[in-house]
């Protein structure tokens, strides 16, 4: 069974269809990364498996998402367990204003956790698997805007890891940080690998080389290719791939 | 003409009318404080007045004023506030909405002493609270009830939406993200409704003009049912009606004076308290 699959999916804003009839299934413990030019449609695609683009008015979908084997977009879905299950970590990191261990704390506190064992124990695991901890061991009651924005996006993705989830989605996680830290991201995500399924959008094809094991290509809201990340860098089938791959346009 | 020698030019003016306004200000602020400086002191500020308010003090239109700002603000603020919160966070942009901007908009441009007008009818006498200090803190609360709507949706509309996002990615409510997310981080914002809301209240003497405002009351208030004196109002009557306006004068000065010290002091206290928490932010 795939961890997220979907099937004939459409999504439009208004009458514009921003995805058309994609079909697309990711394996557990897989990292695979969404390229493709601006406005082809995969930051809405990603959005749609945490179901945020409910938040964007006159948007509708037409199709099923999968996630473990359930059609997240029937009427019993619990939003929140949803979003729970599939953690999103965003383009601009976005801490809280308040301070960075209440910031990995939120996420349990706004699901019900009041055990302050269990809440300490979960901020620090989070912090160490995001690689966050070290760096932030002695100001945990520092406040999170004071960080720099490496340190930010990790504690973001420290944030989404508090609430347990088993896949992680994110949109362009590093294309506002310094080449150091967007390699400390980089490294995150290739030791997430074993415990999550993570599902990163980029511009970087090196990025997209670097760190995943499948690869989509996306274009003017179709998925255009989708196959091992080697097997698309090197030898893909489709011409508008290749072009892209190699910068002809885009 | 050179760019540069414009700028110069364009500078220098923008200089000078800011100077201008500044120097109004401390030229107000001079002339109530030389005035007003000479008759306050401890017992001018903690006496009843006597001989017909040729002497004593002001401290029940002190009392006074002070009941309404807290009164008004009991009932202003979680209701601008909520209302506030509603219109930003809740309504979809629509026709209902339009139409309710305009009408916070129209309300916040009523003359106060239609307020006042309107405060009797409803709450002096179809209500039946009498002139008193809740049906005068109600007609001041309606009036600056625009004022904090406005900003706490403007302090919304300022807080970024990756917050919220961020927030409803974590599996967060909507109630949850206003109560823990937003509403702290616009509160630095929100609290700038509150001081102007403040300084008009203590000012504004028409509203309580029909609701609670009592010409010659030496004692202090004892429920919310009762009429009070307030600085604004005595000021009025100071310099107006007097049996011997010569000889109120100077009361009138030092009324005016506690009153821009008290607003003062207000705006003061509230400015700190905005920046502690915009600090607490950082």
């Amino acid at each position: 069974m795939y961890i997220l699959e979907t099937r004939n999916l459409n999504f439009f804003y208004g009458d514009y269809e921003a995805l058309k009839n994609i079909n697309f299934r990711v394996e557990t413990n897989t990292v695979t990364a969404l390229i493709g030019p601006s406005g082809c449609g995969k930051s809405t695609f990603i959005r749609l498996f945490n179901r945020m683009n409910d938040l964007i008015d006159n948007t509708r979908i037409i199709g099923e998402v999968f996630i473990e084997g359930k059609n997240i977009y029937l009427k019993d879905t619990k939003i929140d367990e949803l979003r729970k299950k599939v953690g999103m970590v965003f383009q601009k990191p976005n801490p809280f204003p308040m301070s960075i261990y209440e910031n990995v704390a939120y996420g349990l506190r706004v699901n019900g956790e009041t055990n302050k064992h269990t809440i300490e124990e979960s901020v620090i695991s989070s912090l160490m698997q995001a690689a966050l901890w070290d760096e932030v061991k002695d100001n945990l009651k520092k406040s999170a805007i004071g960080l720099s924005g490496g340190q930010q996006q990790r504690l973001c993705i420290a944030r989404a890891l508090a609430v347990k989830p088993s896949i992680l989605c994110m949109d362009e996680p590093a294309s506002a940080l310094d080449p150091i830290s967007t390699s400390k991201i980089e490294d995150l995500i290739i030791d997430l690998k074993k415990k999550y399924t993570i599902i990163i959008v980029t511009h970087n094809m090196q990025q997209a080389a670097r760190v995943s094991d499948f690869t989509a290509f996306f274009y003017l809201g179709e998925l255009i290719e989708y196959d091992v990340t080697n097997k698309i860098f090197t030898n893909p089938k489709e011409v508008r791939t290749q072009n892209y791959v190699t910068g002809r346009f885009g | 003409m050179k760019k540069n020698t414009k700028q110069a030019i364009a500078f220098n003016l923008f200089r000078l009318i800011s100077i201008i306004i500044i120097g109004i200000l401390f030229l107000i602020l001079y002339f109530i404080i030389i005035r007003g400086i000479k008759v306050v002191n401890w017992e001018f500020l903690t006496t009843m007045p006597k001989d017909g308010m040729k002497g004593g003090g002001i401290l029940p239109a002190i009392v006074g004023t002070m009941c309404l700002i807290a009164g008004s603000m009991i009932f202003a603020f979680p209701v601008g506030v909520l209302s506030g919160i509603y219109l930003n966070e809740y309504l979809k942009e629509s026709k209902l909405k339009k139409f309710m901007r305009l009408m916070t908009n129209n309300l916040a441009g009523v003359p106060s002493i239609v307020f006042g007008l309107f405060g009797m009818a409803l709450f002096v006498n179809k209500l039946g609270f009498g002139d008193s200090i809740i049906a005068g803190s109600l007609t001041l609360g309606l009036m600056v009830l625009p004022v904090i709507i406005r900003t706490t949706e403007e302090a919304l509309k300022s807080v970024d939406d990756s917050l919220r996002f961020g927030s409803f990615a974590l599996g967060a409510s909507k109630i949850q993200t206003i109560r823990r997310i937003l509403v702290p981080t616009a509160f630095p914002n929100i609290l700038t409704g509150m001081i102007l809301s403040i300084s008009r209240v203590s000012g504004e003497t028409a509203p309580i003009l029909f609701t609670v405002a009592a010409y010659f009351l030496p004692k202090l208030p004892t429920s919310i049912f009762d009429q009070v004196m307030a600085l604004p109002y005595n000021l009025y009557v100071l310099v107006t009606s007097g049996t011997d306006i010569e000889a109120t004068r100077p009361m009138a000065y030092g009324t005016a004076f506690v009153l821009v010290v008290m607003v003062l002091i207000l705006n003061l206290t509230a400015s700190f308290m905005r920046n502690y928490f915009t600090n607490k932010n950082k």
